[in-house]
């Protein structure tokens, strides 16, 4: 059972949406106690870090989430939701993340020149290395984005797939039994799908 | 790389889809849930949806689903969301808040604002500081006066003497994440895109453009995509009307080797 976590912010709609298309069960978490009936989470991502955070930490869901991965079961964050798993974010002031991966989220308008921000789009993903998360998805496949900000982690060995964007963009990126992507599975058409799929069968 | 995205524009009224020409005329011409299955069948990069209803009352006939109330936008969203796996855009009668968390909850991705956040620009700031700067984007509606591109709102009949350059600037600063930029002149005119305006503008902003109004032939779209660095080409009635007419024009985008997905 996927549990989508529900802080608020996120569009889970569109998540809970592509997973019901697919036959995969999953059930949206609206009280932090109902994540250990789950044997996967999902942390969609619309929004921002800041107000994010604060609804994680105020209904309780920081500290079951970092349960739950302290259990070795996977979790996959979507935009915001993979970059509030990293340390600290610059999103309009400093934020303390969910720390599950070592790392900071910055701005693109400090590095980027000579192109629109935010990120808006399709891009290709540059793959790093194999991941079953990728799993019969082709290097250069594309993914769609929408984002101001960007996750750099501290290991580079994290970074699972990158996209370009003026600078590199971590697209993919994986901890152990934490995953994270910067683009939007559910709304990147039948790649995404696929994706999605290779989430529910990590073992 | 990133690529130009190729964007059709669905406008609803009375929850159906309809076709409008110089923003005052619109025929019916589809059902809301069927169009969008079909779009995502052809793999459409992304679709916005504007609703135009002037009294809010929806009528999604042929599915059986009659709805009448205020809020019942978000029940067409919300089923939009359940036959498309791409980005989806919702504008249209966005006036608070509350409006742009519901249409997110359903399944939006985006929502455009346009009368909504001329008349209280602190909205486009409330929008980017709760749900993010990437999901507002800002609908600009414009005639050329003098030479100037003159922003209109209340769905193009309100002249507020405002160039598309200042007020495109406010919105840039207020936190605006995307402009959607509509030329009332030539909507539904088939007369090609006003390519001078929409270079002007992308040269006067970072942010991103999505280009509106006049594609009569898939050639618009060349011709756009080399003479400017656009961002995305967006048309509403060459979708609808054109047989394969999407499928066909990434054909063609492609074999000019423009950078499309």
């Amino acid at each position: 059972m996927i549990g989508i976590v529900n802080y608020g912010a996120g569009n889970l709609q569109s998540v809970k949406n592509s997973l019901d298309f697919l036959s995969i069960p999953n059930i949206v978490i609206n009280k932090s106690e109902e994540i250990k009936n789950c044997d996967r989470l999902i942390l969609p991502g619309v929004g921002a870090f800041g107000p994010a955070m604060k609804k994680l930490n105020k209904l309780g869901f920081s500290q079951e989430i970092k349960n739950f991965v302290g259990q070795k079961k996977p979790i996959l964050g979507i935009c915001l939701g993979m970059q509030l798993l990293f340390e600290v974010s610059e999103e309009l002031g400093s934020h303390q993340g969910l720390g599950l991966i070592k790392g900071k989220v910055l701005p693109l308008n400090k590095k980027v020149k000579d192109l629109p921000i935010p990120h808006i789009g399709w891009n290709n993903i540059i793959m790093k290395k194999s991941s079953p998360l990728l799993k019969n998805i082709e290097d250069g496949s594309c993914f769609y984005f929408n984002h101001s900000f960007y996750c750099e982690p501290v290991d580079e060995l994290a970074v699972t797939a990158d996209a370009d964007y003026y600078i590199k963009i971590s697209s993919v990126v994986e901890k152990d039994n934490v995953y994270g992507c910067q683009f939007h599975p559910e709304k990147s058409q039948s790649r995404g799908l696929t994706l999605l799929d290779n989430f529910q069968k990590l073992i | 790389m990133i690529k130009i995205r190729l964007i059709p524009v669905l406008y609803i009224k009375n929850g159906l889809i309809v076709r409008s020409e110089n923003f005052s005329y619109h025929q019916n011409i589809g059902n809301v849930i069927n169009e969008a299955s079909r779009y995502n069948e052809w793999n459409v990069d992304e679709l916005i949806y504007i609703d135009i209803s002037r009294e809010k009352c929806y009528d999604l006939r042929r599915d059986d689903l009659y709805i009448k109330s205020h809020d019942s936008i978000e029940k067409i969203i919300s089923e939009i969301a359940k036959v498309c796996f791409m980005p989806l855009t919702i504008g249209g009668g966005v006036r608070n808040i509350n409006d742009i968390s519901y249409r997110i909850k359903n399944g939006a991705d985006k929502i455009t604002l346009n009368t909504g956040a001329f008349e209280h620009p602190k909205l486009i700031s409330q929008a980017a500081n709760k749900f993010g700067s990437q999901c507002v984007v800002i609908s600009v509606d414009y005639k050329i006066i003098d030479n100037q591109p003159i922003v209109f709102t209340n769905f193009g009949q309100k002249n507020t003497k405002t160039t598309a350059f200042s007020w495109i600037k406010i919105c840039e600063n207020l936190g605006a994440g995307e402009i959607f930029l509509n030329s009332i002149d030539r909507d539904g005119r088939a007369n090609g895109y006003d390519i001078d305006t929409i270079s002007r503008v992308v040269e006067s902003t970072k942010l991103p453009v999505v280009a509106c109004g006049g594609a009569g032939g898939l050639y618009d779209f060349v011709n756009l995509a080399k003479k400017v660095n656009i961002s995305a080409i967006a048309a509403g009635n060459i979708f609808h009307f054109t047989e394969l007419s999407y499928p066909r024009a990434k054909i063609l985008l492609k074999k000019e080797k423009l950078n499309f997905r």
